[in-house]
């Protein structure tokens, strides 16, 4: 017999008390945009913990370096040069080896690419903002960009949202699946933004905020940050084998 | 005192944003020369998928009936023989021509998503009873705080859709046919309520 398990089973049950709940009014988007009954609870079936398993191939080269990923050539986007890097680990501590991670951010004057960000701050002809990689087998993920810029958006008067970047996050099964930001230590208008506040607890609001590396801060180029990312345990498959009808 | 679990917890979710096409699909929102094509976008199956095609289209509505048009989102599924393509999938192997993930923005003007698909095949509960052909979904957007998990049945699978054990676990039967998608021809519409009456049962999965 074989002493590993199948990565097969259902995964813990989602702690809603740690997650935002879904009617958060501070953040007046989610009024109208919150289901209002309960949802409907359900151990994992093999619909949900499976999930695409993305190959290596999926990823272009300078996929993870936003500095020159959408730069002319010879040119870099402009703006603090920042290592970005951590495990995606599930709650486990197991590292979760080919996790797809997708990020997308705003440039350092805070600003997007996109044909609806309406802020005055100017675009960088040579930052797209957004990169994606693959973690290796322990789960490591790494990438290259600038820090982006706090930008003001339409909520109460006068809200700022921190620093931050977004993350999507695929590991091995779909109901693991988690999309996320990650702010930077130090910024005081972390706690002051309506989005942050919607997570309940204070405790799950640091988790999100990225320390200041110093061991891996490239001397003379770019300062790291470091970022896990956790997605859901999964159960050992102890009683999947039962015969039928037990 | 006992032994400490030491478990970590799951990082808090933040929503997606308006902006999550440009991590997810920037060639949509037309940035393009960085990824050759956008991730899951595209028809699901080629010329040698097996099963039957159908298109799946959808519009995501808030409580106002307003359609949202910046949602986005994803669907995964069992191919025709009812096998994930997956390595957690562990009863056999999947038709290798279909990798059973997609992902669609919804149209900046419609709010439309679509995917080309194929139809499903049935796959085992927990328990062994065959669950009715279904897709699994995930939906986020700005103003979402946490991905919104539900599924997508068939109207053509009445017989299997009254057998299905998760179905059956909807108390306020009159809610079941949010979850129904309606079929005509090849097409199977399935519009997501987000509140209101129609309100679309989502899972705590
Ligand atoms: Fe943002």
């Amino acid at each position: 017999m074989k002493n590993t398990l199948p990565e097969s089973g259902p995964f813990f049950a989602r702690d809603r008390d740690w997650h935002p709940p879904a009617f958060a009014p501070g953040y007046k988007t989610t009024v109208l945009r919150s289901p209002q009954r309960a949802l409907i609870s359900l151990d994992g079936t093999k619909s949900e913990i499976t999930g695409p398993v993305f190959g290596h191939n999926t990823i272009g080269e300078f996929d993870n370096d936003l500095i020159i990923n959408y730069a002319k050539p010879g040119e870099m986007a402009i703006g603090q040069r920042i290592l970005v890097h951590g495990r995606v680990l599930d709650e486990r501590g197991v590292g979760v080896a080919g996790a797809l991670v997708e990020f997308w951010q705003a440039n350092a004057g805070g600003r997007y690419r996109h044909k609806k960000e309406t802020y005055l701050a100017a675009l960088d002809p040579n930052f797209g903002g957004f990169g994606r990689t693959i973690a290796d087998e322990n789960g490591y993920y790494w990438f290259r960009t600038i820090k982006p810029g706090p930008y003001p958006w339409p909520n109460g008067v006068n809200d700022w949202r921190p620093a931050h970047i977004h993350f999507s996050v695929f590991g091995h099964g779909f109901a693991q699946r988690l999309i996320t930001q990650m702010y930077f230590e130090g910024d005081p208008l972390i706690w002051i933004c309506p989005i942050v506040k919607t997570i309940p607890d204070e405790e799950a609001i640091k988790r999100l905020i990225a320390p200041l590396d110093m061991n891996n801060t490239i001397p003379m180029d770019m300062r790291a940050y470091k970022f896990d990312i956790v997605l859901r345990g999964r159960r050992s498959t102890f009683f999947e084998n039962r015969k039928e009808g037990n | 005192m006992v032994q400490p679990l030491n478990y970590l917890k799951e990082s808090p979710s933040q929503t997606a944003g308006p902006y999550v096409h440009i991590g997810c699909t920037p060639n949509f929102t037309g940035i393009h020369g960085v990824y050759e094509t956008d991730l899951g976008s595209g028809p699901m199956y080629n010329d040698k998928t097996r099963g039957e095609r159908i298109t799946i289209r959808g519009r995501v509505f808030d409580g106002s009936g307003t359609v949202l048009k910046d949602a986005l989102v994803e669907i995964w599924q069992a191919d025709s023989d009812g096998f994930y393509n997956s390595p957690s999938e562990t009863r056999g192997s999947a038709d290798p021509n279909f990798f059973g993930w997609g992902r669609c923005p919804a149209d900046m003007t419609t709010g439309e998503f679509v995917f080309e698909t194929i139809k499903p095949g049935k796959v085992p509960f927990r328990d062994g009873r065959l669950m009715a052909p279904h897709v699994t979904l995930w939906i986020v957007a700005r103003g979402i705080n946490i991905g919104l998990q539900t599924r997508m049945y068939f109207s053509d699978e009445e017989a299997a859709n009254a057998e299905d054990p998760v179905l059956a676990r909807i108390e306020h039967r009159v809610r079941v046919p949010t979850l129904i998608g309606k079929r005509e021809g090849d097409t199977v519409t399935f519009d997501i309520h987000l509140q209101g009456e129609n309100e679309t049962v989502f899972f705590d999965i």
